[in-house]
């Protein structure tokens, strides 16, 4: 593996050995305190994002290195017009491994094409993000057990929702997952998730709008943000964004062992009274991004 | 209708009827200096109508372009007045430059210099994505 572009890149063997790694950190955090001394990390946020910028940078600083970068397009030379490549074989002369968000899909890819330092897509537009994917795997694996044999539910906008088509497409490929998909109508998975990833895979998939119906089912319920960026009209995002609200009610008929993951940021989609709950772990998958990216970058940088 | 009249070059049969400009277009033929003839609609047994295209010239065809474009068409390698190869197309794998990518939101709408990859994920049915942003050509 010599950048992370797409979680389909990579097998499910190295998606564990990542995993292992990861949880190997969790358990012996002074063993990688110096493992990336002298290293640096180029954080190029050409869009700017809180938790994927800081959870990078504080990955690097807890393997001991150094983190350059910035964290807008105004900040960096993209604003004088300057291209990804052009940025990027610029970049990769100061820095060992660079993290790339952009708007533009694709745009980590381009990077990977021209850089001699391992690329990580720290999300590109609507498209991948897949260190979020390994964090939510990270987070199912520390609270089940196992990534097969179980049944996950994922709720809200999973029409735009990257972390979503992404997180079906890993959990695709283990045995016995069982996708329930909860949406508004208007907000369904995408037909080539439907059609080139549940279909192909041959995996067990129900969808419905009333997460009260199915909740009891679940052993993960992977809640969404419907976001107003990825609307064309504001209309549509007023009408649609408060579908489907998770309240403590909610969880009455919710198995006492359900994992609630969220991507994070939330608006109201999770009621703050959830938060105490114990089957609340989006901030513990906050947590998990930081030690799943650790063990990426040591991975990538060859560091064992 | 016979290939007489051409020496050297290639015959391409079975076009679709109506897609020979798409074909000319495409394989940039415009810029040959070498007789180039098209007939269109021309009677097939097996398909109705179809068009032809005549190359009389050693030229490098594009087979990966053509492929693309009417996989069902054939080329017929003439040599010295004689048809010494017939060519059955395939769906290539990936083809290069040839379409571009009409999402907005694609790296390939801003970035200068980069080649518009398209890579078949879907032969049944004839699905070509764009490599960057996974969009449908031609959607």
């Amino acid at each position: 593996m010599k950048h992370l572009i797409d979680i389909r890149d990579i097998t499910t063997d190295e998606i564990e050995q990542l995993i292992e790694k990861a949880n190997d950190i969790i358990k012996n955090p002074e063993k990688y305190r110096e493992k990336c001394k002298y290293k640096k990390l180029a954080t190029l946020f050409f869009e700017p994002s809180t938790r994927t910028r800081l959870s990078f940078e504080a990955a690097m600083m807890e393997l001991g290195g150094n983190v350059l970068g910035f964290s807008e397009a105004q900040s960096s030379s993209a604003s004088k017009g300057e291209s990804v490549s052009d940025t990027v074989k610029v970049v990769s002369c100061y820095a060992d491994i660079i993290a790339m968000r952009h708007p533009k899909e694709g745009a980590p890819m381009v990077a990977s094409f021209k850089s001699d330092a391992p690329i990580i897509n720290a999300g590109d537009g609507g498209h991948n993000h897949p260190t979020q994917t390994l964090t939510d795997l990270l987070t199912i694996k520390r609270k089940k057990g196992k990534l097969s044999d179980i049944t996950v539910g994922f709720c809200g906008d999973l029409k735009f929702g990257r972390t979503v088509h992404s997180l079906i497409a890993a959990l695709s490929r283990y045995e016995n997952v069982k996708f329930v998909l909860i949406s508004p109508d208007e907000l369904k998975v995408p037909g080539y998730i439907r059609k080139d990833v549940l279909k192909k895979e041959k995996c067990e998939f129900v969808e419905t709008s009333d997460l009260q119906e199915v909740i009891g089912q679940l052993d993960v319920l992977y809640m969404t943000r419907v976001q107003r960026e990825r609307f064309f009209n504001e209309a549509d995002y007023i009408r649609l964004r408060d579908s489907y609200i998770l309240t403590p009610e909610k969880l009455d008929t919710a198995k006492a062992d359900l994992s609630i993951l969220h991507p994070l940021p939330r608006v109201n989609e999770i009621s703050t009274k959830i938060d105490e709950d114990p089957r609340a772990c989006y901030f513990e998958q906050a947590l998990n991004g930081k030690y799943i990216r650790m063990a990426l970058i040591l991975k990538l940088l060859e560091i064992d | 209708m016979n290939i007489d009249s051409i020496k050297n070059g290639f015959v391409i049969d079975h076009i679709k009827a109506g897609n020979s400009m798409q074909v000319y277009k495409y394989l940039n033929l415009g810029e040959l200096v070498c007789p180039v003839a098209i007939i269109k609609n021309a009677t097939s047994k097996k398909m109705g109508k179809k068009d032809i295209i005549k190359i009389d010239g050693n030229i490098e065809l594009n087979l990966e372009v053509l492929g693309y474009i009417n996989h069902d068409a054939t080329v017929n390698v003439v040599k010295n007045g004689e048809i010494v190869e017939k060519k059955h197309l395939e769906l290539p794998e990936t083809v290069t430059d040839v379409i571009k990518c009409k999402n907005p939101r694609c790296i390939t709408t801003t970035e200068q210099d980069i080649q518009h990859i398209f890579k078949l994920t879907d032969r049944e049915n004839r699905v070509y994505r764009c490599i960057y942003c996974e969009a449908k050509a031609n959607d």
